[in-house]
């Protein structure tokens, strides 16, 4: 009795240092994940620096790489004399970056164009209607979707090599239109729509052409937004097709050619890695929330 | 058109040119894996008995299945880990847009910054001497190039973590977001602790996730071959040489015969597999 305010003021105190705590945790907690992924960003800060590093200076931090010497490369966060020279070379002084630029743009673009044309109708099939074998046509997209390219290599091979398209950037194009993965992407957008919806749509005398451009392209819009993220970093990204089926380099893709750019260029190199890196990062940043829900509409069952 | 044709129209393209470019070129070649490359003779089961006699094929196929198994596991765990702590915080946003952002650099573009982490006079070996003198006089006096050695594997295990474990985190947030809350409140009413809520309720909810989660994880554990071209080649050190480089280089000699063998084997091993998570995922 006599003590009963006392607990009353530890039960308070005990209270706020608990609240304290569990906001100490949430920081802790934030913290320790914050490190990891800041150590993930690394490799972006590197190209940075390097991009803007003159050819002197990239030349003393790289040199046991570039004669194979004794000793380590070195780094340093910020050069000592910041330059855009690596980028006046690669933009105003070689024009054969701008033909694999092009080449890695419209590859990408075309794909994506046709992936539009031809999956997302095909994804809406699956998710409107009801037809026999649906099911099991489904599952055969699932396992197409989730083949890695080498076992269909030779596959693809054959059937480019009759059309005579081998070497041509058709090749890569063409089977990438018909890619099973945006359609089960799209699938995922579409499966949200009721279908009574539909139904009454149907009712007022709405023809199947009209429902899918007026219901479902402005439904599943999250879906079909989805599928051009997730391709572009894909397609942005495309090396084994291209490495596979097109021999002339002035085809390429500009992810075959950065590799290709040896240590004496290391500037230039780095300015190229950085510009490629650039559309990538930007479509990431504007379709972050997109990225996601695709990630997630990929986890959909079939 | 009405609603029952309607699905033809739409559905159509697309599976016409999955007949063209895929299923019938694919049925060619399980056809061709019993024929010789260039007579088109029939050989019976010879190309097979080839292909499992072949010494890069057991490698590559050996440096696969345990690139798989040391990788995947380790991917989703982690995953896991990160997302439910990552629940609790409030950056979320931010901190898991950081974890995504790896898959958005395009591998060519950051071939150049592996290559200085890794080579011989790289940074990793750079700090390895650094950090432990005299502890590793092999890396002090003459420093080891790793990429031609064993420890190639394990570099190219954390290359595939760092780039996948942004979007398994992802999907394991949407599959811990979607846990009805209800349950978790009235388990804590009824004095469940924190380890009794996550086993009993938080993971068994998850198992969809998780059947997702690998399905995928396995499909890009197929891309790794980006990274470890652009930094070893063709021809790496026979601990990471795997299916896909044996594919490529096939290819480049026109060992016709033995990658359709090998095609018809691995389709069939990944159809297996697809096809058994699938069921056993079903089921629970």
């Amino acid at each position: 009795m006599l003590f009963d305010h006392l607990s009353v003021r530890d039960g308070s105190v005990a209270k706020r240092m608990r609240r304290l705590a569990a906001g100490l945790r949430i920081y802790v907690t934030e913290a320790a994940l914050l490190l990891p992924a800041l150590l993930a960003c690394i490799p972006v800060f590197i190209l940075v620096t390097g991009s803007v590093m003159g050819r002197g200076e990239l030349a003393a931090y790289l040199l046991p790489v570039l004669n194979d010497s004794g000793g380590y490369i070195d780094w340093k966060l910020m050069p000592d004399y910041p330059t855009f020279e690596n980028y006046q070379r690669l933009l105003l002084e070689t024009p054969q970056f701008f033909v694999l630029f092009w080449n890695s743009i419209r590859m990408t673009a075309v794909i994506l164009l046709g992936q539009l044309v031809i999956g997302v109708p095909a994804a809406w099939a699956f998710a409107a209607y009801e037809f026999p074998l649906r099911k099991g046509v489904l599952t055969v997209y699932i396992v197409l979707m989730l083949l890695p390219f080498q076992v269909t290599m030779l596959s693809g091979y054959l059937v480019l090599d009759g059309m005579g398209l081998m070497n041509t950037q058709q090749a890569v194009i063409l089977p990438a239109v018909f890619s099973t993965f945006p359609v089960f992407i799209c699938y995922g957008g579409f499966s949200g729509i009721p279908k009574e919806m539909l139904d009454s749509a149907r009712m007022d005398g709405a023809g199947e052409a009209l429902i899918f451009i007026r219901f479902g392209l402005p439904l599943g819009k999250g879906g079909i937004l989805s599928a051009l993220v997730l391709g572009f970093l894909e397609y942005w990204n495309l090396m084994e097709q291209p490495l596979a089926f097109l021999e002339d380099k002035a085809l390429w893709p500009l992810s075959l050619y950065l590799p290709e750019i040896g240590w004496q260029q290391a500037g230039y190199a780095f300015a190229a890695s950085l510009i490629t890196l650039i559309p990538a990062v930007f479509v990431f940043l504007s379709g972050q929330d997109y990225l996601e829900k695709g990630i997630v509409y990929t986890g959909l069952k079939g | 058109m009405g609603k029952k044709r309607a699905w033809i129209f739409f559905l159509l393209p697309s599976f016409a040119g999955t007949l063209l470019f895929v299923i019938c070129p694919f049925a060619d070649v399980v056809r061709r894996s019993f024929l010789t490359a260039i007579t088109g003779r029939f050989v019976g089961l010879k190309n097979y008995r080839t292909i499992f006699g072949n010494a890069a094929f057991r490698t590559a196929m050996k440096n696969t299945f345990l690139f798989t198994a040391f990788c995947i596991p380790l991917l989703v765990a982690m995953g896991l880990l990160i997302a439910l702590a990552l629940s609790q915080t409030e950056h979320l946003r931010l901190i898991k847009s950081l974890y995504l952002f790896p898959m958005a650099m395009p591998t060519a573009a950051i071939a150049i910054v592996w290559k200085m982490l890794f080579y011989k006079q790289g940074f990793f070996n750079k700090y390895l001497a650094a950090f432990f003198p005299g502890g590793n006089p092999e890396s002090l006096g003459d420093p080891v190039d790793y990429l031609g050695t064993g420890a190639a594997f394990f570099l190219l295990a954390a290359t595939y973590i760092w780039k996948n474990l942004g979007y398994t985190i992802v999907l394991w947030l949407a599959g811990i977001m979607g846990i009805n809350g209800e349950m978790l409140e009235a388990a804590k009413v009824d004095g469940a602790g924190k380890a009794q809520r996550l086993i009993y309720i938080l993971l068994p909810s998850l198992k969809s996730s998780m059947y997702t989660i690998v399905v995928l994880s396995f499909l890009n554990s197929f891309k790794i071959y980006r990274e470890a071209y652009l930094v070893a080649g063709p021809y790496p050190h026979e601990s990471i040489y795997m299916l896909q480089h044996l594919f490529n280089n096939w290819f480049v000699n026109l060992d016709l015969d033995k990658m359709a063998a090998a095609a018809v084997v691995c389709g069939a091993v990944f159809l297996a597999g697809i096809l058994l998570l699938q069921r056993a995922w079903k089921v629970s």
